[in-house]
C-alpha cells in the first residue's frame, strides 16, 4: 500500500486528506467490511482473546490432530494384541502418548 | 570507559557483541524466542521460547589478557520448562510457549528463576555441581551393587572434583490458579512472594506453598457480555512490597496498595491520558492497549507500551504521562493493512536502562529504538546479520515516511513486518542489551575505547 502522495484529487479523496490518516484507514477499513461491528473494542475482540487456544471437539480429536502431525502410523493390532482383548481394560499408561519435542534450542547449538 | 550510569545516549556507540540461534530459512515455531531477561547482577541472561524451552547464558569473567573484548555471554544450562498440554474438560490446547521469565535475586550458590505459559507457573533452580562423592563402600563407581559378602574393608567416601555439571531442577509447580491465560508474573521486593496475572485476575503466591494462592484483583463482571477490558500486564514496585500497578487494554494503569483490602478491585491511582474525542476512530482503542508496564528501578516512574508510543509516567501524577515518544508514528496510516494482517495485535515490550535515563523499545523490520529522557534523543537501530561482525558500530536507520528517500532509508512500505521485536533486555548496570529478533538473540555492547 503507498503512502498518500499528492495529486489531482475527487471530491472524496479531498475529504480523506483533511481527515488524520488513522480516519482514513478506518474509511478504507469499513469499505471492505462494512458489517464491521459498532463497538470495535468491546467484547469481540476481548472474547476472542480469551478462547485462545485452538478448540478440539475432544481429547479423541486432539490426539488424532497430534498424531496426524507426527506423521505417526497408527499403532496397528500387535499379534499379541489378541492376549489383552478381553483380558483387562485399557488404561491410559496403554495408549500412545504424545511425546512431547526433546530438541534442544538452537540457542544453545 | 564509564558504566551505564548517566551515560547520554549520544556518547554511546553501540557495537555487535554475539548472536545465538540459527540462520536457517525457514524458522521452526518452537523456535521463536518468547522472553528475555538478564538477573539482578546481569551475569546471567534467560530466554524462553515457544517450544516451552529455556536457555541460560552466563557471562565469561573479563580476562586481563584481552581488555578490549567484554565478558562474552556463553550457554551455562538449558532445560524444557513447560510442555504442551491438554485441557480435557474444555478441549483446549495449552500451549508450551513461555510467556515470561522472571530471576529471584540470589541467595545462595544457586540461582532460582520463574517461568510461566499460559497456565502454570515454575519455579527452576539452577545449581553447579563440580564435586561428586567417590568410594562408597555398596557400590562401585559405575552405580552397580558390590556382593556385600566381598567387602571385607570399610572406607569413608570422599568428594572428588567433577567436570562442572549445571543442574535445573523444577522445585515449585504453581498450577490451576488461572481460568485465562496468564500474560505476567512479578516478583515482590520481600522475597517472599510474587504476583501471576491473567486477563482477568491478579494472583498472589508465596513461593513455598503451591496449593494456595490469594487472589489480589478480579475484574472478571457478573455477565460476560459486560466484559470491556482486560489486564494486559503487571508488575510489582521494586521496592514497597504492598504496592503493585496492572495495565489494561483501554491503555489505564492502576495502582493498587494491599494494605487497604485483601482484594484490590479499587484502585489506589488511576492514570489515564485524556483522548480527545474528536480523534476517536476504530482503531483508537486497539492501539491504546497497553502491551507492557514497567516501573523505573527507582520506583518513581512507570513505562508503558502501547501500539505506536512508549510514556512515561510519573507515580504522582494520574493525569497524564509526562513523557511520550513515537516509537514508529507512520504506522498511523497503515492501519486498515495492519489491522487485516493482525500485526496490530503485536504486544512489544518496553525496558528501562540501569539508570533510568534511556528507555528501549522493538519496532518490525528487526528495527528497535532507544529514547534518551534527558537530551530527548532517539535512535533506531537493526539487529541483522549483515551487521554482525564482531565490535562492528550499529549505523542508525531511518525510515522514510513519503517524498524522497534518501539512499540509507528505508521506505515505510519496504518494512518486513514478519520480523518484530517484540522482546528486548538491558543489562542492569551496564550498557549491554539484549535483543530478540524472531529465532535470533542479539547482543549489543557499547563501544569500550
Amino acid at each position: 500500500m503507498s503512502a498518500e502522495s499528492p495529486e489531482p484529487a475527487s471530491a472524496e479523496e479531498q475529504k480523506d486528506k483533511v481527515l488524520s490518516p488513522e480516519k482514513a484507514e478506518e474509511a478504507k477499513l469499513k469499505a471492505r467490511y462494512p458489517h464491521l461491528g459498532q463497538k470495535p473494542g468491546g467484547s469481540d475482540f476481548l472474547r476472542k482473546r480469551l478462547q485462545k487456544g485452538q478448540k478440539y471437539f475432544d481429547s479423541g480429536d486432539y490426539n488424532m490432530a497430534k498424531a496426524k502431525m507426527k506423521n505417526k502410523q497408527l499403532p496397528t493390532a500387535a499379534p499379541d494384541k489378541t492376549e489383552v482383548t478381553g483380558d483387562h481394560i485399557p488404561t491410559p499408561q496403554d495408549l500412545p502418548q504424545r511425546k512431547p519435542s526433546l530438541v534442544a534450542s538452537k540457542l544453545a547449538g | 570507559m564509564t558504566p551505564g550510569f548517566g551515560s547520554l545516549m549520544q556518547d554511546v556507540l553501540w557495537c555487535f557483541s554475539q548472536v545465538k540461534g540459527t540462520i536457517d530459512a525457514g524458522v521452526a515455531e518452537s523456535d521463536i524466542i518468547s522472553t528475555v531477561e538478564f538477573n539482578h547482577t546481569g551475569e546471567l541472561l534467560a530466554t524462553g521460547d515457544k517450544g516451552g524451552r529455556v536457555v541460560i547464558f552466563q557471562r565469561e569473567q573479563e580476562s586481563k589478557n584481552q581488555p578490549h573484548r567484554r565478558g562474552e555471554y556463553n550457554v551455562y544450562s538449558t532445560f524444557q520448562s513447560h510442555e504442551p498440554e491438554f485441557d480435557y474438560l474444555k478441549s483446549l490446547e495449552i500451549e508450551e510457549k513461555i510467556n515470561k521469565i522472571r530471576w529471584l535475586p540470589q541467595q545462595n550458590a544457586a540461582y532460582f528463576l520463574l517461568s510461566t505459559n499460559d497456565k502454570t507457573v515454575k519455579l527452576w533452580k539452577v545449581s553447579e555441581r563440580d564435586k561428586r562423592p567417590e568410594g562408597y563402600n555398596l557400590k562401585d563407581e559405575d552405580g552397580r551393587l558390590r556382593d556385600p559378602s566381598m567387602i571385607t574393608v570399610l572406607r569413608v567416601p570422599v568428594l572428588r572434583p567433577m567436570d562442572l555439571m549445571v543442574e535445573a531442577t523444577p522445585r515449585r509447580v504453581f498450577a490451576n490458579a488461572h481460568t485465562y491465560h496468564i500474560n505476567s508474573i512479578s516478583v515482590n521486593s520481600d522475597y517472599e512472594t510474587y504476583m501471576s496475572a491473567d486477563d482477568l485476575r491478579i494472583n498472589l503466591w508465596n513461593f513455598e506453598i503451591t496449593n494456595q494462592s490469594f487472589n489480589i484483583v478480579d475484574i472478571k463482571p457478573a455477565n460476560m457480555e459486560e466484559l470491556t477490558e482486560v489486564i494486559t500486564a503487571a508488575e510489582f514496585h521494586p521496592h514497597h512490597c504492598n504496592t503493585f500497578v496492572y495495565s489494561s487494554s483501554k491503555g489505564t494503569i492502576r495502582l493498587c496498595d494491599m494494605r487497604t483490602a485483601a482484594l484490590c478491585d479499587r484502585h489506589a491511582k488511576f492514570f489515564e491520558e485524556p483522548e480527545d474525542p474528536s480523534n476517536r476512530s476504530f482503531f483508537s482503542e486497539i492501539i491504546s492497549s497497553i502491551s507492557d508496564v514497567k516501573f523505573s528501578h527507582s520506583g518513581r516512574y512507570i513505562m508503558t507500551r502501547d501500539y505506536l508510543t512508549v510514556k512515561v509516567w510519573d507515580l504522582n501524577m494520574e493525569n497524564r504521562p509526562i513523557e511520550t515518544y513515537q516509537v514508529h508514528d507512520y504506522l498511523r496510516s497503515k492501519l486498515c493493512s495492519l489491522y487485516e494482517n493482525d500485526c496490530i495485535f503485536d504486544k512489544f515490550e518496553c525496558v528501562w536502562n540501569g539508570s533510568d535515563s534511556v528507555i528501549m523499545t522493538g519496532s518490525y523490520n528487526n528495527f528497535f529504538r532507544m529514547f534518551d529522557r534527558n537530551t530527548k534523543r532517539d535512535v533506531t537501530l537493526e539487529a541483522s546479520r549483515e551487521n554482525s561482525k564482531p565490535r562492528a558500530i550499529l549505523k542508525p536507520r531511518k525510515v522514510c515516511v513519503g517524498g524522497k528517500r534518501r539512499k540509507d532509508e528505508i521506505s515505510v512500505d519496504s518494512l518486513d513486518f514478519s520480523k518484530k521485536i517484540l522482546h528486548t533486555a538491558w543489562h542492569p548496570s551496564e550498557n549491554i542489551i539484549a535483543v530478540a529478533a524472531t529465532n535470533n538473540l542479539y547482543i549489543f555492547q557499547d563501544k569500550v575505547n
